[in-house]
């Protein structure tokens, strides 16, 4: 049973295929190359919303389908949350 | 892959539809109750009101006549009758829709009134219902098709599951030489980049790049925030997607891995020729979709996230979501549910086969979810205010 999926091998995030409690020890596979990713989660993360696979600072870029998604305006630390409090667009 | 086959209606243009509607067209609101009127004194016909046509000017208004003269010259239509409060523009659309040879007929209202108005087009209007009733479908390949794409209310499942399904489908209609069709150009912000190198040429590239700085200029020049809730939409963030740029790397997995595109079409404007078309569009849902029914697609495939339920009055829409809590809690929303793709009991081949065999069997006549719902948005694009 895997947990959460990437797109590419360069995302820095996953993406919550359930829902996730805080402190599972998670098992995520990438859709391109189908290779294995482990992470723990810190907090609960909702189906569908994303989960950091690194730590990111303010000022990070956050890599998703291979490519810039946005900016970190809030520190990340791997298993955290990722969403509209601690990332923004680069655009508009 | 072998064109797949279905009985469908080969319109006097050679034009294949897969519904056979007799539409009620007001050319401007104020005529709108007149063609509900009709509507309800003849079974089978069907009003499309809308909140348009009047002192619009410009480019504004070339778009409200490509819109309204697209619409009844759509495939799915067999005949049209349009009513407007006075006889000029009217005849404009009866003669925009008559050049494909259909039943049509135009009547407007000043010097008649609505009652005389009503009692005459709803005389006309069963003459066509009975003659569109007597129109057999006849043997056709999804070729014929002229199909178009757009998501709504997405999440993050629709990049990974529904939009990839529709992907596969869209490069397997372009190795069969269909016809089809992606938009949405303020959604493709941030994969914008990504979007001019899938053009057939450079040219073509360039010219998209044109159409798409356009918009992101605009909203530019009119945005008051970062676009947070409207841009991606509140629903959007809800499904856990959060910016722009994730919104639109998602999106475009629906035009495929292999397929270019062949050319940029204004909104509402019909493809000159077979493959996959850019269309610039609004990515708001009913507006979209009325553009590319009046371009003249007879079918629409919709990934959504979180439960987008548009349908539109002369195009079937099929919906598909690979969100498990979407396809359990709105199950009479979603006509294909490819949320196996998430838990890897479904591949994306598997999913694009099951959306053809769902495509050819709405072809044939089945009723799709929005259809049956009742679901008939028409909502026309209003470029700026009138005069």
């Amino acid at each position: 049973m895997r947990h959460f999926l990437v797109h590419d091998g360069r995302d820095n995030v996953g993406v919550v295929v359930r829902d996730v409690k805080s402190g599972e020890n998670l098992v995520g596979e990438s859709t391109d190359s189908g290779a294995a990713l482990k992470v723990k989660s810190l907090q609960p993360i909702p189906l569908g919303h994303k989960i950091a696979l690194k730590e990111f600072k303010v000022g990070d870029t956050v890599i998703k389908y291979g490519e810039d998604i946005g900016k970190v305006v809030g520190n990340i630390r791997a298993g955290e949350h990722v969403h509209v409090h601690n990332l923004k667009t680069k655009r508009w | 892959m072998q064109k797949p086959t279905f009985k469908a209606f080969r319109r006097e243009n050679g034009r294949v539809g897969i519904r056979n509607h007799v539409v009620i067209l007001p050319v401007d609101d104020i005529s709108n109750a007149a063609t509900e009127a009709v509507a309800r004194v003849i079974h089978g016909a069907q009003a499309l009101p809308h909140a348009y046509g009047r002192l619009q000017f410009g480019e504004d208004l070339e778009l409200m006549f490509r819109t309204l003269i697209g619409t009844g010259a759509n495939p799915n239509v067999a005949a049209a009758i349009v009513i407007g409060i006075e006889p000029g523009w009217t005849d404009r659309v009866v003669q925009g829709i008559a050049k494909t040879g259909k039943p049509v007929a135009g009547f407007s209202i000043e010097r008649s009134g609505d009652l005389k108005t009503i009692a005459e087009a709803s005389r006309k209007a069963l003459e066509f219902v009975q003659q569109a009733s007597e129109r057999q479908r006849e043997d056709c390949t999804m070729d014929e098709l002229y199909v178009s794409v757009k998501c709504g209310e997405s999440d993050t499942t629709t990049g990974l599951a529904s939009c990839p399904t529709v992907g596969n489908v869209v490069d397997r209609l372009v190795d069969i030489n269909g016809t089809t069709s992606f938009g949405e150009t303020s959604e493709l912000t941030g994969a914008e980049h990504v979007v001019k190198k899938r053009a057939a040429t450079p040219a073509i590239g360039e010219q998209f790049m044109r159409v798409w700085s356009e918009y992101n200029d605009f909203i530019n020049e009119n945005k008051t925030d970062d676009l947070s809730e409207s841009q991606p939409t509140k629903g959007n963030i809800r499904g856990g997607l959060t910016t722009i740029e994730e919104k639109a790397f998602g999106n475009i997995q629906k035009i495929g891995k292999r397929a270019k595109y062949v050319g940029v079409l204004q909104p509402a404007e019909a493809p000159s020729g077979k493959g996959l078309w850019y269309m610039d569009t609004s990515s708001a849902a009913a507006e979209a979709l009325t553009l590319w029914a009046a371009s003249g697609a007879v079918l629409h495939l919709f990934p959504t996230g979180q439960g987008n339920i548009i349908g539109n009055p002369i195009m079937p829409v099929i919906k598909l979501s690979g969100n498990p809590l979407t396809c359990s809690t709105m199950s009479e929303h979603i006509d294909l549910d490819v949320s196996q793709i998430l838990t890897g009991e479904m591949t994306f081949d598997q999913a694009g086969d099951r959306l053809l065999e769902l495509m050819v069997r709405t072809a044939n006549g089945r009723m799709t979810a929005s259809e049956a719902l009742g679901h008939r948005e028409f909502v026309m694009t209003k470029l700026y205010r009138s005069a």
